[in-house]
């Protein structure tokens, strides 16, 4: 789970870590109110979406009075954001951050997150700030410092100082530094964050370090014990298809494609996708239904599917290991009926009492096709779906 | 001879007495596996399925003579399980519960280091050597005892793989299914080792699926340690970027975890790639007729 930037932010704030001041606000005469309060002689208006590559989109405008704030807030809210990572729909605006303006010397990249082959917590941090890190990482590899945080001892003081000399830190900033890495370190433990990247860190002219942006994503395993993030989702920067199947308790995720997907396991479900593909199709969406494809969750995992004006036809592939497979054909029967499917439902299944299975399929009267096997099970659908 | 379990491996299931611990344990003890009992803290005690139920697994340890315990609690309680398991001297830990917190399972994984314990998973299918012991939760009745060694992060693709291997009358002679998290206990690369050194594997099947770099380091791996007919398939060709596709560790980031580039890998080691998981038997088949000719 994703928290926008003035969420990340507020979370900085309560563990001491300087940021610049600032207001979100959802309407215009908010935004100019924010700046009058900030106070100074120039803003910036910055667009809250789940998403990189806010600036080159136009959501993020430095402005040089408390009304071009508000004009700028007007452009910005209630209208999607479209920028490279979340294209072509983009995400809706609806908040933005109003800030002071800071004089910056420098600019730093700093990160926290999990690396999986060390499987450690992994301090991140380069002189390149304001760039994406995977390009530094690209173009000058020399550029990235990385200290590895033993989960017994934590992060040392000692790796915070490699850190802040090597980043040509000096004086009163190398203990600030450290202080604030610290305190970077117990905020990503203690809320169960998958990666915290601030980028820039900016050391101001005179000398003071500050975390301009923010971008924190919380590990979403961890979320019952972390309620109060929990609630700070933001459904609306979802695919409306993804909140709903969330809430349903079903694994999904909206693609581009005209066939509809249903499958038991997340393998499963990725090499169906790779299936339909191989065959020339296109998948419409990744589901995951689980060990159980009871009636019930078939029926809502078909109502989901269905959300989609895209699909063409459906198809449902589902391994039945200790599940019998007659169980599971009488489930998407049921779901089939109750839902009132029009399009055609491709099933392939396997596994114990498959012959029965297909038989009461075959039998049923539905616009159901029983597949033999899961290579003609995903020519059907994609010949099914050609239309 | 088989991997990691055999008709010898003496059982306790954690989370004994919940709805999946008894659906489970009832499975395997149908299935043959020595079950010798099982924990659940305040129900110490009872009998359930026929079997002694402890309060502590350093108590059940030492009643049972237990060397490898099975996990079906739910999250918030599974690290304490697997470090309960590890202390009472358990050799062998399979973890099937899903949705452990990822920091949860990086001190769990650094204590496990530390004493030497074995785990698979989290968040798996478990593990099989067929006609002997079945751990977990996969449908005992489509393997058939044979000579596939099969390792996967992929439960259902993982019963693909026995499908097929039992069909073309290959068989297995063990399944380790090691589980959808980014940090987990037992890797691509300690079962390929160990399936290299067990005389009865004759070949192996390796599914993988996108995000992170496991794959590719088994690739490297396999290079210059794998005698053994190698195929593998590699789940996610198709998914987009950024997106979690289900399992916590299979997300494609910063361009990293890509399908494409496990595949290369992997072909670039000598290993037969299918490109559908409906092509494993034939790609196993066709990597021991390479290797032999």
């Amino acid at each position: 789970m994703n928290l926008h930037e003035f969420q990340a932010k507020q979370l900085l704030q309560s563990y001491h870590i300087p940021i610049p001041r600032g207001e979100v606000v959802t309407s215009v005469e908010n935004a100019i109110q924010a700046a009058a309060n900030i106070g100074g002689d120039a803003w910036v208006v910055k667009a809250q979406v789940h998403a990189g590559g806010r600036g080159k989109a136009g959501g993020v405008k430095v402005v040089k009075s408390a009304q071009e704030a508000g004009q700028v807030a007007q452009a910005l809210l209630g209208k999607p954001l479209v920028t490279y990572q979340n294209a072509p729909e983009g995400q809706p605006v609806n908040q933005v951050l109003v800030e002071q303006t800071l004089l910056i010397a420098r600019e730093l990249y700093l990160s926290l997150l999990v690396d999986r082959s060390l499987e450690r917590v992994v301090v991140v941090a380069s002189s390149a700030g304001g760039m994406e890190i995977e390009e530094v990482a690209q173009s000058h590899p020399d550029q990235i410092l990385q200290e590895v945080c033993d989960p017994l001892n934590g992060l040392m003081d000692y790796q915070a100082r490699n850190l802040a000399f090597a980043l040509g830190l000096a004086g009163e900033q190398i203990s600030a530094f450290t202080r604030l890495l610290k305190s970077l370190y117990r905020l990503f433990k203690e809320n169960d964050l998958a990666l915290l990247e601030i980028n820039p860190l900016v050391v101001t002219e005179d000398g003071t370090l500050a975390a301009l942006d923010c971008k924190m994503s919380i590990d979403d395993n961890a979320l019952y014990r972390q309620k109060k993030l929990a609630e700070q989702r933001d459904w609306t920067q979802d695919d409306p298809k993804e909140a709903a199947a969330h809430a349903a308790g079903l694994n999904y995720i909206a693609l581009n494609g005209n066939i509809g997907c249903m499958v038991n396991g997340a393998g499963l479900a990725m090499a169906t996708m790779d299936m339909i593909k191989l065959h020339g199709g296109a998948p419409a969406n990744f589901l995951d239904v689980g060990g159980g494809a009871t009636a019930e969750t078939v029926a809502k995992a078909f109502k989901i599917i269905l959300a989609d004006n895209n699909v063409k036809a459906i198809l449902v592939n589902i391994f039945g290991g200790i599940m019998r497979c007659d169980i599971i054909a009488e489930g998407i029967m049921t779901a089939v009926k109750e839902v009132g499917i029009q399009i055609p439902v491709v099933v392939r299944l396997e596994g114990t009492n498959v012959e029965l299975g297909r038989k009461m399929l075959n039998e049923s009267g539905l616009s159901i096709i029983s597949a033999d096997g899961l290579t003609d099970a995903a020519q059907r659908v994609v010949a099914a779906a050609g239309v | 001879m088989s991997i990691l379990v055999d008709k010898n491996t003496k059982v306790l299931c954690q989370g004994f007495t919940g709805k999946q611990g008894t659906f489970h344990s009832e499975q395997a003890l149908a299935y043959g596996t020595k079950m010798v009992g099982g924990v659940t803290p305040g129900k110490g005690g009872q009998s359930h399925l026929g079997l002694p139920v402890f309060n502590t697994m350093r108590e059940a340890v030492q009643k049972t003579g237990a060397n490898a315990s099975v996990i079906y609690v739910p999250p918030a309680f599974a690290a304490d399980s697997i470090l309960e398991a590890a202390d009472a001297g358990i050799e062998l830990v399979v973890c099937i519960t899903e949705g452990i917190p990822v920091l949860d399972m990086l001190n769990v994984k650094a204590a496990l280091k530390a004493n030497g314990t074995k785990m698979v998973g989290p968040n798996c299918p478990g593990v099989i050597t067929p006609d002997e012991c079945k751990i977990g939760i996969m449908p005992g009745s489509i393997h058939l005892r044979g000579k596939v060694g099969v390792v996967s992060r992929s439960g259902t693709l993982t019963y693909e793989a026995v499908h097929q291997t039992t069909a073309l009358g290959l068989g297995q002679s063990t399944c380790v299914g090691i589980g959808g998290d980014p940090i987990k206990g037992l890797n691509f690369i300690e079962c390929l080792q160990m399936f290299e050194a067990d005389p009865e594997t004759e070949a192996i099947i390796m599914v993988g699926e996108i995000g992170g770099t496991d794959e590719e380091a088994a690739a490297e791996y396999i290079k210059s340690h794998v005698s053994k007919p190698v195929a593998a398939y590699i789940a996610g060709q198709t998914a987009p970027k950024g997106k979690r596709m289900g399992h916590a560790g299979a997300i494609i980031s910063g361009g990293s975890g890509l399908a494409a580039d496990k595949m290369r890998a992997l072909e670039q080691a000598g290993v037969v790639v299918a490109s559908s998981p409906t092509g494993l038997g034939e790609a196993v088949m066709a990597a021991i007729k390479a290797r032999k000719a």
